[in-house]
């Protein structure tokens, strides 16, 4: 019986992987909790007081909760925006002792300041424009969008940032209105507008320098990202280059390119592009070395190592729900990375015991197959399942058959087609004629 | 009195003496016209006069008194009496004269239908009203007044399967739109009852995006089957009108049949529990409407639609397994299904009573046969003669002064020198 000797070879292979498995254990680092204050320091700006409080809104846990809105508070003080620290102050309620209290002095002199300089600003401006300096308009409107982004109007700041377009001479300029439109669309969730800006930034004629290309492709794979369109947001995230760096960390960290891009490339990624894209990609390497889980739950992936690649990516799965950009899209990354292992895994042979697959996923028969049940409904999966046996048989589609089958479903079709066309035909005529007939 | 006696007496004679070839005919027509008022004058003369009269040659005139009998009020305990003369007489008549006086002929028919309706014995009136239609056809293809009546006495009387014997030829000339709405729909529910569902989807798909200028009760009526007829037939139903579809079908329809399209819902979900509650929400408007039997047939066509789904992905199951997944009450009761869809032939299986196990096999058509071979070349024919004709139609429609006419003023209006594609309006 030639398929027995095939399962036979097949259940080796199977035992082997699994055993490696269990040999291959060591200790997976990042299950415990997120270390906030870390997480903090890579991130500067606006972006690190709202991940911040998108944790603090997020972990539902009361001590995590406290430290994330104390870091907050902190690093609003340095700002300007008395905006979003009253609303720090109402989430914090006193929690935090009188230290971390309503402070009416700090905010009343912030706010008068910001009324002056408010003033100054629009006298400048207004002086600018009676002079028709273009250079000066420009630097005006760019200050009035500097001033409404430090105190948190974003759509204003927005507005004036996009205004100094018309007053652009050099494509310096014209890079430097992009960039500021694509940070303040990036805080706002406008993810449309950094898909459009930066493709004006990427068609300016002038040689961008190497920074801002690896910046624009960092918000060219959040927007991709943010529309759900995986694959493309994986291609921009592994072509950001190592000169990144700590460049952009008012939007995003090289972890997070990382993490971002890790994650979309294997749920979208064949064997063959993950291979040439990821696994050999010098530059992309450097950012995986930042985030050695995600590096190893690739090699994983690769070697077929799919329970300590699952097990990699269940301990990763808390910190990454709290991620302010990743969130929304976790549930479905995984489930599309662990849809693609298990195609993956039956895709090379004619049958598969089903208990040795629930070993290596470390899951039971049972639910197995209704995994299985759904790949098969969904047609990503050529084979049935033997319930009794437990045992999985490739499937091979009779063309011949399907060919027959297909042809006399058309003849049916184009039948009933003709003859109810000719119907209608014949209805149409007749209701011409009545018209006719009546106008006369 | 008098008079009146002689003028009808010589009016038979004039019937017994103008009744052998066509020219006479004519004339007779003509002289029966004349004397219409004198026919419906009185009614006891005329009983005795038919008596005179026989059907089957003297059919024409023998029609016209029959009319003019059937146009006063009958006493009840003469209905019996008239209905049997009616039915003797259309046994017997000649078509060809008949088809001299076809309103005529129409109006006993469907005195005819009312009588037996009236009687509670619609059965007596469906071979007569067969016979009626077949005489007044001049082809098969044609589409008579009297088709609709015969299909909804077949519907009373439950003869689905005489009635299917209409509905096998294929109906291309209809000249009355309510002739032809109330045909499909008529025929549609025969179809149903024969649970011949494909045919009966075509009938009503025929109704729903027929050409109308006003919405029409029958066409609201005939969505609902429809979608209920193509969730049994099909397990789905696309809410997308065809783009042929009238726009005034396709802005109303949805709104008169919204509990069916929430049915249809419910069932793209596959879950058996939500689709059962939303009946019993629904039940009262299903069962005031008539289409509570079939709603049920949708429900059950669920289970078999879900089982159907199973042998797609499974190869082996245990009936507790399909009883779980497809939420029947247990393994007994999922037995009895699965037997039941392998006798329909809906699946092809068997089934492992020690084990319980169902074991599920592929579909055993080869395509090898003889027999279907046949039947394939049979399709091929019968696609190419349906092609042909509508070559021809097109060309005849290309041909139409009035189409042309209508064609060219509407060109007109848009651009001059674009006079080959078909106006948005014709395209069918």
């Amino acid at each position: 019986m030639e398929p027995d000797e095939d399962l036979g070879q097949i259940a080796d292979g199977i035992y082997a992987n699994g055993d490696e498995n269990t040999q291959r254990h060591r200790p997976i680092i990042s299950s415990e909790q997120l270390d906030i204050e870390a997480y903090a320091a890579l991130y500067s700006g606006r972006t690190k007081i709202t991940r911040l409080l998108f944790i603090a809104g997020r972990c539902g846990n009361a001590s995590m909760q406290l430290e994330a809105l104390r870091m907050a508070y902190d690093e609003i003080k340095k700002g300007e925006n008395t905006q979003l620290f009253r609303e720090v102050v109402q989430k914090i309620d006193g929690s935090l002792g009188t230290t971390y209290g309503p402070d009416p002095a700090w905010a009343d002199s912030v706010d008068r300041r910001a009324e002056l300089r408010k003033e100054k600003l629009e006298n400048e401006l207004n002086a600018y424009r009676t002079n028709l300096i273009k250079e000066s308009i420009r630097m005006g409107y760019n200050d009035f969008g500097d001033f409404y982004y430090a105190h948190g109007q974003l759509g204003e700041a927005f507005k004036n940032y996009v205004r100094t377009r018309d007053y652009c001479t050099t494509a310096k300029h014209i890079i430097h209105m992009c960039l500021n439109a694509i940070l303040v669309s990036i805080e706002m969730g406008q993810f449309t507008h950094v898909t459009s800006y930066v493709s004006k930034a990427e068609q300016s004629q002038d040689a961008l320098d190497v920074v801002t290309v690896a910046k624009l492709r960092c918000a060219a794979g959040l927007a991709h990202l943010e529309a759900k369109k995986y694959k493309l947001a994986a291609r921009k995230f592994l072509e950001v280059g190592p000169e990144l760096g700590n460049n952009y960390t008012e939007v995003i960290a090289p972890q997070d390119v990382a993490t971002y891009g890790g994650l979309c490339a294997l749920a979208s990624f064949d064997r063959a592009e993950l291979k040439s894209k990821v696994i050999d990609n010098i530059n992309f390497r450097n950012f995986l070395e930042l985030v050695p889980e995600i590096r190893e739950l690739i090699h994983d992936f690769y070697t077929s190592h799919y329970a300590s690649c699952l097990e990699y990516l269940g301990n990763l799965k808390a910190n990454l729900l709290l991620d302010i950009h990743l969130h929304d899209h976790v549930e479905t990354l995984y489930d599309q990375i662990r849809n693609k292992a298990l195609i993956q895994y039956t895709h090379p042979f004619v049958s598969v015991d089903l208990n040795m697959m629930a070993n290596a996923f470390k899951t039971s028969v049972p639910g197995l197959e209704k995994e299985l049940e759904a790949l098969i409904t969904d047609n990503q999966i050529q084979a049935r399942i033997d319930s009794h046996n437990k045992i999985l048989y490739a499937r091979h589609a009779d063309q011949r058959n399907a060919t027959f089958q297909r042809v006399l479903q058309t003849g049916k079709e184009f039948d009933r087609d003709v003859r109810s066309m000719l119907l209608r035909a014949n209805l149409l005529k007749h209701e011409y004629i009545l018209r006719t007939s009546r106008k006369h | 009195m008098n008079l009146n006696m002689n003028s009808m007496e010589s009016l038979v004679a004039q019937i017994q003496g103008l009744s052998s070839n066509a020219s006479d005919i004519a004339q007779l027509h003509n002289f029966l016209k004349q004397s219409e008022e004198l026919l419906h004058s009185d009614f006891t003369r005329l009983l005795s006069s038919l008596a005179e009269l026989d059907p089957s040659i003297h059919s024409l005139g023998f029609l016209y008194i029959l009319e003019a009998c059937m146009s006063f009020p009958v006493a009840k305990e003469q209905v019996n009496e008239l209905i049997v003369s009616v039915a003797r007489f259309i046994n017997s008549c000649a078509a060809e004269q008949i088809r001299v006086a076809p309103d005529k002929f129409i109006s006993v028919c469907k005195r005819f239908k009312d009588q037996v309706i009236l009687l509670e014995a619609p059965i007596r009136g469906v071979a007569p009203m067969l016979t009626a239609v077949r005489k007044l056809q001049s082809s098969s293809e044609q589409l008579t007044t009297l088709h609709a009546d015969f299909l909804l006495l077949c519907i009373l009387a439950k003869c689905y399967k005489t009635g299917i014997s209409v509905l096998e030829d294929d109906i291309y000339e209809t000249d009355q739109p309510r002739d032809f709405f109330l045909y499909c729909y008529y025929g549609g529910m025969v179809c149903i009852g024969q649970k011949q569902f494909r045919k009966a989807l075509e009938l009503l798909h025929n109704v729903v995006t027929a050409p109308m200028s006003t919405l029409n009760a029958i066409a609201v009526e005939a969505y609902k089957k429809y979608i209920l007829v193509s969730l049994i037939h099909l397990g789905q139903f696309s809410t997308s009108f065809p783009k042929y579809t009238s726009s005034v079908a396709q802005r109303n329809l949805k709104t008169y049949s919204q509990p069916y399209l929430e049915l249809s819902n419910s069932y793209g979900t596959g879950k058996i529990s939500e689709l059962e509650t939303l009946v019993q929400t629904n039940k009262e408007k299903f069962e005031t409407e008539n289409n509570l039997g079939l709603v049920m047939q949708v429900v059950s066509s669920m289970y078999k639609r879900n089982i159907q789904r199973l042998t797609q992905t499974y190869l082996t199951l245990s009936l507790q397994d399909i009883a779980n997944t497809v939420q029947l009450r247990g393994p007994k009761e999922a037995e009895m299904h699965v037997l039941q869809m392998i006798e329909d032939g809906e699946i092809f299986a068997t089934i492992n009573q020690k084990d319980g196990m169902v074991r599920f096999l592929e579909d055993p058509e080869q395509y090898k046969t003889c027999g279907m071979i046949e039947h394939i070349d049979s399709s091929i024919k019968r696609l190419m003669v349906l092609s042909k004709k509508l070559t021809s139609m097109d060309e005849l429609m290309s041909c139409d002064p009035m189409y042309l006419g209508k064609v060219g003023r509407e060109r007109q209006r848009f651009e001059f020198d674009d006079f080959d594609s078909v106006p948005q309006k014709f395209t069918i």
